[in-house]
């Protein structure tokens, strides 16, 4: 994700996302006719050479998708058409350890973004998804020595049946909701984490999804799981090629943090405008534990995604960041959920969006105190910053409290760039671009200072390349 | 050749309300000129009509940088061209670092390759050090939390900063305690030199104390009604503005 090149001010803002908008040329080893039915998801499965237990899996989680009906509380999902998507497309026969394994078309599409030279600089394992598949997985030799496993979802359902037979599925099951049923129906790739008890893992993991071909769905599966007392942050991030319809991405994330572990999970989704982002992002923290979901969304059409925490034991924290940014023709429909089910836990979950060109942001929450989580403190705060008159803002904010003495505060603002710090930058000679790009990135800044460094710039250099040309 | 900024007959206001009401100015390179006059003379009006905030309009006269007209620049404009405004409120920017601020706009003004990073850095520590600040004070986001006096030292590190031709400084004393005073008026007096024109706008004489103007104007109703040499401040400090009503002085410059 580094800038791939030094880029003047000027570059950045002549530029736009023909930096992630190009396309390879790829025969697919295999790729299944497009729609949805059964016999689909016997194929994919039969396909992967599965254990009994997933092909049922994939059943019943086929039949809740049949019978439930499309979600009608947030973004349109009219123009979705399930039978328009292509659910399954293998690009490689199997996962390369090096980089010389993968296809040089998609080696190149890795390396234009950025992804092998970030492995060599800070990064302590990386995974790469491209289309149906993971193409690749590496990790430092002295993390696997140590027990820690991160390799592609398919590859740990083979290699290790029993730590993920006992995870999987057990934080979203196939019943959530509409996506978490369609992704477990006809899921593939992902990453699997696994941090031994104690473990330490101080620099990231990265694990980067690409899709290539017009209306493919990508249908990844991450589980994260950090046993008492280990520490792991995992990072994520998504492009596209630009096309004129619609792609799916429906993924499945479950995390799971024992006694006092610490997992951050940090999402920078940049999907193309024309895909449909409908992702079930879950955590349970238990005793002492820390989750943090450090969540960008940037591009896709529409984002429906609220990366929840359950707080399972006491003394459970944590801490949401939630970063939307909506332009023309965008819905950013986002937020989070802290559920309190142990006494002593604390939650804080900041909102921070930004929409112009008629684009429009939703920060949608959920925070619960149940009954029996005594001395909770938690806060939600939302800020909206709406660059012009033609977009627009909402907040649904749910809480619901069954403790009284739980400490909760919340806060929300909605405003624009005010004219005295219009006037106030330009005075000391910025232009007015210049201007209300600094506004918004100093507005974003409380989540672009918990970023790698690495990452701090290619975001602010994304919100850049977003407000291109927004006044004037 | 000397740099002039040149205000001529200005009639300005804000919601159509005239404010300034026929003023005449010219400050030139290597001046020090001081506005001085009671609360709603105009003081705060002609700074911003000057620098050119879009809330104040100028109903005819006009503004003049070397003898061209600024009237209509936008204010990023009027920075290039050497004018630089401390100002009396300065508003906060959240999350924006003041360091990054200053660079951004110092790129603006002298251009992208005038000074490298590490140059940058040391011109923002040498005045930063001039000013009694910590060396992290360029850290800190653009007037978020900052006291009344940190706020003002803020605007002067920034024309220290940015090297204006013409400064104007409105109300930079106030908010400010007898040390940071000190401090201030100082570094104003440090970067007063022959190429650089300043206004200084306020209502007490005490920063004058510490500045010496080879000018004082005296602004009241949205004129200037007496124009003297530096001593004119002592006076106002000793009779105030009341004696000025009198009808021989008014319209006096």
């Amino acid at each position: 994700m580094r800038g791939r090149h030094r880029t003047t001010a000027k570059q950045i803002v002549d530029e736009d996302y023909s930096a992630y908008d190009f396309k390879d040329d790829i025969e697919y080893l295999y790729k299944t006719k497009k729609g949805l039915r059964e016999s689909i998801v016997d194929e994919i499965s039969k396909l992967k050479g599965e254990p009994e237990w997933m092909t049922r899996f994939r059943h019943r989680a086929y039949e809740h998708f049949v019978k439930r009906p499309l979600p009608t509380w947030g973004g349109d999902l009219s123009a979705l058409d399930f039978e328009n998507i292509t659910y399954y497309a293998k690009p490689v026969e199997r996962v390369g350890k090096s980089w010389e394994d993968v296809p040089e078309a998609i080696k190149k599409t890795f390396d234009r973004l950025g992804i092998p030279e970030a492995e060599r600089k800070f990064l302590a394992g990386v995974g790469a998804q491209y289309e149906s598949e993971v193409v690749y997985h590496s990790l430092r030799k002295e993390l696997e020595e140590k027990g820690v496993i991160f390799m592609g979802t398919d590859s740990a359902l083979k290699e290790y049946p029993e730590i993920f037979r006992k995870h999987f599925g057990t934080i979203v099951p196939p019943e959530d909701n509409k996506f978490a049923a369609l992704n477990s129906a006809v899921w593939s790739g992902g990453s699997f984490v696994y941090i031994p008890e104690g473990v330490v893992v101080d620099q990231p993991l990265q694990a980067y999804f690409r899709i290539n071909a017009e209306n493919v769905g990508q249908f990844e599966r991450t589980l994260i799981i950090a046993e008492p007392h280990s520490r792991v942050h995992y990072i994520e991030g998504c492009t596209a090629p630009v096309y004129a319809s619609a792609s799916l991405h429906a993924a499945v994330v479950e995390v799971i943090a024992k006694e006092g572990a610490h997992i951050r999970y940090t999402t920078l989704q940049n999907w193309s405008k024309d895909v449909y982002n409908l992702v079930t992002k879950r955590a349970h923290a238990h005793k002492d534990a820390t989750v943090e979901w450090v969540d960008a969304n940037t591009g896709s059409r529409l984002t429906m995604k609220y990366p929840s925490v359950y707080l399972m034991g006491p003394g459970a924290r944590t801490d949401v960041l939630s970063v939307t940014f909506a332009g023309r023709g965008q819905h950013q429909d986002a937020g989070a959920k802290a559920i309190h089910l142990a006494p002593h836990t604390q939650s804080r979950i900041v909102s921070k969006s930004v929409s112009k060109d008629g684009g429009r942001t939703t920060y949608r929450g959920h925070l619960r105190v149940a009954r029996g989580a005594r001395n909770v403190v938690a806060s939600v705060r939302c800020d909206a910053l709406m660059l012009d008159a033609q977009s627009r803002s909402d907040t649904y904010p749910y809480i619901e409290i069954d403790e009284d003495d739980a400490t909760v505060t919340h806060e929300a603002t909605v405003g624009r760039i005010g004219d005295e710090q219009m006037f106030y930058l330009m005075s000391r000679g910025l232009t007015e671009n210049e201007a209300v790009n600094m506004i918004v990135l100093g507005f974003l800044e409380m989540f672009t200072k918990e970023l790698p460094m690495e990452y701090a710039v290619e975001f602010n250099r994304l919100i850049k390349l977003e407000m291109e040309g927004s006044v004037g | 050749m000397k740099r002039t900024l040149q205000i001529v007959d200005l009639h300005a206001g804000r919601d159509g309300k005239e404010i300034l009401k026929g003023i005449n100015l010219v400050i030139n390179q290597g001046e020090v000129h001081a506005i001085m006059g009671p609360n709603g003379s105009g003081k705060s009006t002609l700074s911003n009509v000057v620098m050119g905030n879009p809330k104040y309009q100028i109903m005819s006269g006009d503004v003049r940088l070397d003898g061209e007209s600024i009237a209509k620049l936008a204010p990023n404009k009027r920075a290039h061209r050497g004018l630089f405004l401390g100002m009396q409120y300065p508003v906060e920017v959240s999350g924006v670092k003041l360091g990054s601020f200053m660079k951004a706009a110092y790129n603006q003004v002298h251009g992208p390759d005038a000074l490298d990073v590490a140059g940058f850095m040391e011109l923002v520590e040498e005045n930063t050090k001039l000013l009694n600040m910590d060396s992290a004070f360029a850290g800190r986001y653009v007037n978020e939390g900052f006291s009344g006096g940190e706020k003002k030292k803020a605007e002067i590190l920034q024309m220290l900063v940015l090297k204006p031709a013409f400064a104007i400084l409105d109300e930079t004393d106030s908010g400010l305690d007898i040390d940071a005073l000190k401090t201030v008026a100082r570094a104003i007096d440090a970067y007063r030199g022959p190429d650089v024109g300043i206004l200084l706008i306020t209502h007490y004489q005490r920063l004058l104390r510490y500045i010496k103007p080879d000018f004082v104007h005296v602004l009241m109703g949205g004129k200037i009604v007496l124009t003297g040499g530096g001593d004119l401040a002592e006076k106002l400090e000793e009779l105030g503005y009341g004696w000025l009503k009198d009808e021989k002085y008014a319209g006096a410059t």
